[in-house]
């Protein structure tokens, strides 16, 4: 946390005796504004209660641990999105950084001669390239956004580009298989019987949430992306955060395509390939705002989970997998003209 | 609270440096001068705070107030001159902790931050951590709570800050500046966008909050809200310290003349001949109100007169003004132009009733800077440009040349974007739109705003030209040399038209009127 700027200032009590007594405030047993964060909660308990109707597999713990785990590693692209759009801003590389990442490791470790691998490195080095390849792209993105000023949305829209194609340049096009050890470890194994996956998502959704709601880093995310100005006034050192929270979302990225690599034993050079939509629409339908300084991780969290269970509910209804991306689209949108009509504001 | 009782007596005041006085200022600037580029934005200014007391900034547009502000409050620097708190010098700029500390400013644009609790945004950046490093959200609201309640502001902590009013907002950002430590408090307009009770409800505050040793800088364009709060009263004129007076010691007129500056701008004009009464209307508006904008409004405008709307920020003339060219619908109350009734709020039907509008602001409302000038010019008039929704090229041309040539633009060709043109030339091609569909009437809002003095007396000039040739004009404007030209000028004050001054009036009446003050009082 960046927080060297402490000031723990005088109380503010006034020199002379004063304040009347009266403390009569008025005050809701739970503030409204934590209750805009369970919003989602009916919506989840009424598509389990359709689910069960519609396949009585629905409920059953099998299904969903795999509805979780299917969501666990595109649900970290969500949770970094959702910090950068509450601080204001939008990361759209993220979808190419979570194929990338994983791919450079796999291209560098994986052994020459048995497809696109050269080989260099030897198989441990695969996790701690893919996170670096993650930190550096968060660099890049921060450097040209918060160093040179660049429009966020152009400049991680022209990364996602680029990204994709060095994933496509350095595989050839091709799949890498025959990843070493250490990187399916993560996508694949089991801890107490749930996939580790899992854990992680659901571990570093928590952390997510106590940087967001209990640090003066998270709090200050929330300042810049509100009113960069007051932030700034109140002694925020706003590029940093930015910096911060740039490299931090791809990093997650990278972790979330590291999950996916290794559920699936392979990276594809599509891997991540269309799920930026997901992401926004994940964490819009969750109440954050694109317009910075609003929303929250619990909230982004139930976004994801709504739509992967109407997604399974589907596959469950039998609904033919050639229609299933049209009803998602659909449903996206109509789940986004919903939390428009009961979010008020209109989103811009 | 009469710590002030040292400083001189009359205008113009000795020196009144602190440093032998037992209680040295709260805040002194001495010697300040700043430029940015040509412009000197203050030249060897000064002013002096003492602890306790009310003191009020006051001078016209451009005076150099907001700059005195920002050097006093440590965003920017002086290029020369030096800043004093209790007698120490000014930390230096990079150390935000230490002036806040010294100095805190309400700002008229807020420094809140909507989505955030009031509890958080007094504590931004500073939160209350417990033993894990994490904020603790209890302890911080009561805190802020406490906070609030010392200084008896009556608002929920937990509440989101952007459910607020103006008013306990400002008191938020009050509160929140005394908790740094600060004793100095800047208002910069603080009443601008109250209402009466309100205003009287912050002078309360402000009086009870001096009781317990508070010191305040007082800025506001209305002069009597000054009589009612401040002891202590420094004018600025054209970025040089004019006079520092006890409020008790100077009546309103030589304020007035102070800000004013008896010489300054007085162009011998030619009082314009009056309008005969038979020419005919243009603009007849009767009984217009637009909710508390502004009410009961009834104006004639006669073909080839020129009709001044004056008063200050928040008098309602500029929203006026806006409501004849069309961009607001009113409320209540008919307008009539040349006998038509254009629908109320719509810009198309102003202008097929003959409306040429010169919107506030060229920057917002009227250019599109990356268009080339031919474009901007003759926006208003598509439909003599081509035929069937087309634009000819060389039509567009032609029109724009005819106009670059009527209103003197400097340009190598109508082809140029207006964005590299000067702020004078610019404002030349707003005006040019305005006159491209020859209007019946005129409507120009601060029409001479941010152009050099050459490119105003000629778009001056240019206006009593057009108003020569029996077009009906109405400017809306604080700039007493927009207002001059007028044959009869209406003052807004608070929504209501409150004088009517016709041509050949004195600097001191006409600002007196927009301020609110009885001369005579």
């Amino acid at each position: 946390m960046p927080d060297s700027t402490t000031a723990p200032a005088t109380t503010g009590h006034p020199p002379g005796p004063s304040a009347p007594e009266e403390a009569g405030r008025r005050r809701p047993a739970i503030p409204l504004a934590r209750l805009r964060d369970f919003a989602l909660v009916p919506a989840i308990i009424v598509i389990a209660i359709v689910g069960q109707i519609v396949n009585p597999i629905f409920l059953q713990s099998d299904n969903l641990i795999n509805i979780l785990q299917t969501m666990s590693e595109i649900s970290l692209l969500v949770l970094a999105q959702t910090l950068v759009l509450i601080a204001g801003r939008m990361d759209l590389s993220l979808e190419s950084t979570f194929g990338l990442a994983p791919g450079v490791a796999a291209w560098l470790t994986v052994a020459a001669g048995t497809g696109p691998g050269l080989g260099l490195l030897p198989g441990a080095w695969g996790i701690p390239v893919t996170l670096a390849v993650g930190v550096l792209i968060g660099a890049v993105n921060a450097l040209f956004i918060v160093r040179f000023g660049l429009n966020g949305f152009i400049v991680t829209l022209g990364m996602l580009i680029v990204l994709r194609g060095l994933l496509t340049g350095i595989s050839g096009g091709q799949t890498f298989f025959n990843l070493p050890e250490s990187m399916t470890y993560f996508g694949s194994a089991m801890w107490l019987g749930v996939p580790a996956s899992i854990w992680i998502c659901l571990l570093l959704f928590a952390v997510g949430i106590v940087v967001m709601g209990f640090t003066r880093f998270g709090r200050a995310l929330y300042a810049i992306g509100g009113n960069v100005d007051a932030a700034k006034a109140a002694g925020i050192r706003t590029d940093r955060v930015l910096w911060i929270v740039l490299i931090s979302a791809s990093l997650l990225a990278a972790i979330g395509g590291l999950l996916l690599t290794g559920r699936l034993a392979s990276v594809a050079a599509a891997q991540g390939d269309g799920a930026i939509f997901t992401v926004f629409a994940a964490a819009v339908i969750g109440g954050v705002s694109l317009n910075g300084g609003k929303g929250t991780v619990f909230g982004a969290f139930t976004g994801i989970l709504l739509l992967y269970m109407i997604q399974n509910v589907l596959t469950l209804a039998g609904v033919p997998a050639q229609w299933i991306q049209a009803l998602n689209g659909a449903i996206i949108l109509t789940a986004l003209a919903i939390s428009r009509l009961t979010g008020g504001k209109s989103q811009e | 609270m009469e710590e002030f009782a040292g400083g001189p007596a009359s205008p113009p005041p000795a020196r009144d440096d602190g440093q032998v006085r037992a209680d040295p200022p709260v805040a002194e600037a001495e010697h300040i001068t700043k430029r940015y580029g040509e412009t000197t934005a203050l030249d060897s200014a000064r002013i002096t705070i003492r602890p306790g007391e009310a003191h009020a900034l006051v001078g016209r547009n451009g005076a150099g107030k907001s700059t005195l502000v920002s050097i006093l409050t440590g965003l920017q620097a002086p290029d020369e001159g030096e800043v004093r708190f209790a007698g120490s010098p000014a930390p230096r700029l990079s150390d935000r902790d230490a002036w806040r500390e010294r100095v805190a400013c309400v700002y008229q644009k807020s420094t809140i931050i909507p989505e955030l609790t009031v509890a958080e945004n007094l504590y931004l950046n500073r939160h209350d951590r417990n033993r894990l490093g994490l904020v603790g959200w209890k302890g911080l609201w009561r805190k802020a709570a406490e906070l609030l309640e010392a200084w008896s502001v009556d608002v929920d902590v937990r509440r989101p800050a952007g459910e607020l009013g103006v008013e306990q907002r400002q008191f938020v950002e009050i509160a929140r500046a005394l908790s740094f430590g600060a004793r100095f408090i800047i208002l910069d307009e603080p009443t601008a966008q109250l209402d009466g009770a309100a205003i009287s409800r912050l002078f309360e505050r402000m009086r009870a909050m001096r009781e317990q040793g508070v010191t305040f800088l007082f800025i506001s364009h209305h002069l009597q809200e000054i009589y009612e709060i401040c002891d202590t009263v420094t004018v600025f004129r054209d970025a040089r310290h004019i006079l520092t007076a006890p409020v008790a010691d100077l009546p309103q007129g030589e304020l007035v003349a102070a800000m004013t500056g008896e010489a300054a701008g007085l162009r011998e004009h030619a009082v314009r001949p009056p309008v005969p009464a038979e020419a005919p209307v243009v603009l007849d508006v009767r009984g217009l109100r637009d909710g508390d904008v502004y009410q009961d409004v009834d104006l004639r405008v006669r073909a080839g007169e020129i009709v001044g709307l004056a008063g200050l920020g928040g008098s309602g003339k500029t929203e006026l003004a806006e409501t004849i060219a069309g961009l607001r619908a009113p409320k209540d109350g008919t307008l009539e132009v040349a006998g038509s009734r254009p629908r109320p709020g719509s810009v198309p039907a102003s202008l097929a009733a003959g409306v040429g509008f010169v919107p506030r602001d060229r920057h917002h409302q009227g250019l599109v800077p990356l268009m080339s000038i031919a474009d901007n010019t003759t926006m208003t008039v598509p439909e003599r440009l081509g035929q069937a929704g087309f634009v000819s090229g060389r039509r567009k041309d032609a029109l724009a040349r005819e106009m670059i040539t009527n209103l003197a633009i400097k340009t190598p060709g109508p082809e140029l974007p207006v964005s590299g043109l000067s702020g004078g030339n610019q404002q030349k091609v707003v005006m040019a739109r305005a006159l491209a569909s020859d209007p019946r009437l005129l409507v120009l809002i601060t029409p001479t705003a941010g152009v050099d003095v050459r490119s105003k007396e000629f778009l001056l000039g240019k206006v009593e030209e057009i108003a020569g040739n029996g077009t009906g004009v109405v400017i809306a404007s604080d700039e007493l040399d927009d207002l001059r030209l007028c044959n009869r000028v209406l003052v807004m004050f608070h929504g209501r038209v409150v004088a009517e001054l016709t041509a050949g009036w004195h600097d001191h009446e006409m600002v007196a009127a927009m301020e609110g003050v009885d001369l005579d009082a």
